[in-house]
C-alpha cells in the first residue's frame, strides 16, 4: 500500500513537473496537451477515487506552486477530476477497453469548463471562445494521443488490482 | 469524507490566497515551494532542449531561403537609415544640453538586465504568461519589464525567491503605451483579437498617420511623479495593417511583434538601476 502511493506521488510529481516546464509550452495547432491530467486519469482509473482525488491534489498544489499560479485553483480541479475518473472507472468503466480514452475526453472537456468558471469567478482572464471553441479540439486530441503511451506506463507502474469488495458484493447477490 | 476534506482544503487555500497581500504566508510558502521545485524544473526544460532546438532548427532549414532574400533587403534599408539617424542623434544631444532637457529612466542606459532561462509556462489557453528563473534573490521586482534582444514581451506580474512570472504582451490583461517611431503618433499596445501573437495598436485616432511598416515602440510617459513602468524606447513590433471605419474615432491597426512569443527561451528582465528614481 505504501510502496503503491510513493510510486503513484512519484509519477505524479514527475507529470507535474514535465507540465510545467516542457509541455505547456508545446503548441499545435492552437492545442496544448496536459500530461498532468492524463496521468492523473490514468492512476484514478487503475487505483480508484480516493487514490485519484489524493494524487489530483498533490498534482494541482505542485504546478500551482512551480507556476506561481493562485494557491488552490488548480488543485480543486484535479481533486474532482481524480476523484470523478476513480468513480467511472469502478462502476461504468470497469473492463472496457476504451474507458481510458472515453475517460480523458470527458475530464478534459470537464475540466476546461470548470477552469473557465473559477476563473472567471475570481476575475482572472476566462476566454471562453478561446478555450471551447478555437483550441478545444486541438487540445483534446493532443490528450488522447497522449492517453496511449501514458496509460501503458501507469499500467506498468501500478498494475490492476482485482476489486475484492467488488467480488465479494457480486457473490452475496448471486 | 476525504475528497470532500481535499476540496475545503483547496477552497481555503484559494480563499486565503486570494485576499492576502504579495507578503503573506501563503505566498510565502508558496515562494519557498517554487525554490524547492526550481532545480526539478530547470532539469526538465534543459532535458527537452535538444527537442526543442531540433524542432525549431528544421523549421529555420525550410525558411531559410526565404528569409535571406528578405534580410538582404532589410541590410541595405538600414544602412541608409543609419547614416541619417547618426546625423539626428548629434543634432538630439546638442539640442537637449542646450535646453537643459530632464528625462525619465531610458532604455538601456539607466537598466541592468537580469538574464533568466524560462522554466515554466501558464496554461496556454487561458493566459499568456511564463516562468523564468530569478526572482527576487536576483533584484527582480514586480512590474519590472522583460524584454528579448529583438523587444518588449512583457512585464513581471508575480515574483517569489528564484523565479517570477511574466506576463506577455499577447495576454489579454497586457496594455502598453506605444507611440509609432515615425510619425509620433501614440497609442496603446494590447493583445490581438485572435488566439496568435498578434497585438493591435488601440487609441490611435484617425487623424495621425500610420501606415504599414511604421516601427512601435514604448512611450515611456511620464506625468510629475507618475510615470509608465516601461522605459521609452524598447521596439515592440512593426505595423502590418492600418485601416478605419466612418463608424469608429480610432483606426484599426495590427502590429505584428519583433519577439516570437511561440519560441521563447530565455528573456532579460529590466532592472532599473536607481530603483528609488523609477519605482512608480
Amino acid at each position: 500500500m505504501i510502496v503503491d502511493a510513493v510510486k503513484a506521488g512519484a509519477v505524479v510529481f514527475v507529470a507535474a513537473v514535465l507540465q510545467a516546464s516542457v509541455f505547456a509550452g508545446i503548441v499545435v495547432l492552437g492545442g496544448t496537451p496536459d500530461i498532468l491530467l492524463v496521468t492523473l486519469v490514468a492512476i484514478a482509473l487503475l487505483r480508484g477515487p480516493m487514490v485519484g482525488a489524493f494524487a489530483g491534489f498533490f498534482g494541482g498544489l505542485l504546478i500551482d506552486i512551480a507556476i506561481l499560479e493562485t494557491l488552490g485553483m488548480t488543485s480543486l480541479l484535479l481533486t474532482l477530476a481524480g476523484y470523478w475518473t476513480g468513480r467511472y472507472g469502478e462502476t461504468t468503466a470497469s473492463g472496457r477497453r476504451y474507458a481510458p480514452y472515453l475517460a480523458i475526453a470527458a475530464v478534459t472537456f470537464l475540466y476546461l469548463l470548470g477552469a473557465l468558471a473559477l476563473r472567471f469567478m475570481l476575475a482572472e482572464p476566462a476566454p471562453a471562445r478561446v478555450v471551447l471553441l478555437e483550441t478545444f479540439f486541438q487540445s483534446l486530441a493532443l490528450n488522447l494521443l497522449l492517453m496511449w503511451p501514458v496509460y501503458g506506463i501507469v499500467r506498468r507502474l501500478l498494475p490492476r488490482r482485482e476489486p475484492a469488495s467488488f467480488a465479494a458484493e457480486v457473490a452475496a447477490h448471486g | 469524507m476525504v475528497v470532500v476534506g481535499l476540496v475545503i482544503v483547496s477552497l481555503a487555500l484559494l480563499s486565503v490566497y486570494f485576499r492576502e497581500s504579495s507578503g503573506g504566508a501563503l505566498h510565502r510558502l508558496q515562494s519557498t515551494g517554487a525554490s524547492v521545485l526550481h532545480p526539478f524544473q530547470v532539469a526538465a526544460e534543459r532535458a527537452a532542449q535538444p527537442f526543442e532546438d531540433a524542432v525549431g532548427w528544421t523549421g529555420d532549414v525550410l525558411g531559410a531561403k526565404s528569409e535571406n532574400d528578405k534580410l538582404q533587403d532589410e541590410i541595405d534599408r538600414l544602412r541608409q537609415q543609419l547614416v541619417q539617424n547618426q546625423t539626428a542623434a548629434r543634432q538630439n544631444a546638442e539640442l537637449r544640453r542646450l535646453l537643459r532637457f530632464r528625462d525619465g529612466p531610458t532604455f538601456p542606459r539607466d537598466y541592468a538586465g537580469v538574464a533568466a532561462r524560462i522554466i515554466g509556462r501558464t496554461p496556454g489557453q487561458f493566459e499568456q504568461q511564463v516562468v523564468v528563473a530569478a526572482g527576487t534573490n536576483n533584484g527582480v521586482g514586480l512590474n519590472d519589464p522583460v524584454v528579448t534582444a529583438e523587444g518588449l514581451i512583457g512585464k513581471v506580474t508575480r515574483v517569489s525567491r528564484r523565479s517570477a512570472r511574466v506576463t506577455l504582451l499577447t495576454d489579454e490583461t497586457s496594455a502598453v503605451s506605444a507611440l509609432d517611431l515615425k510619425s509620433n503618433a501614440a497609442g496603446i499596445i494590447r493583445h490581438g483579437l485572435s488566439s496568435g501573437g498578434s497585438l493591435v495598436f488601440d487609441r490611435v485616432t484617425k487623424e495621425n498617420v500610420v501606415h504599414p511598416g511604421h516601427v512601435v515602440i514604448t512611450a515611456g510617459w511620464r506625468s510629475g511623479k507618475l510615470a509608465s513602468i516601461y522605459p521609452r524606447g524598447i521596439p515592440i513590433g512593426i505595423v502590418t495593417s492600418v485601416g478605419q471605419l466612418d463608424t469608429d474615432i480610432y483606426k484599426q491597426i495590427e502590429v505584428d511583434p519583433f519577439a516570437d512569443f511561440s519560441s521563447l527561451d530565455s528573456v532579460l528582465v529590466l532592472v532599473a538601476k536607481d530603483k528609488k528614481s523609477s519605482r512608480r
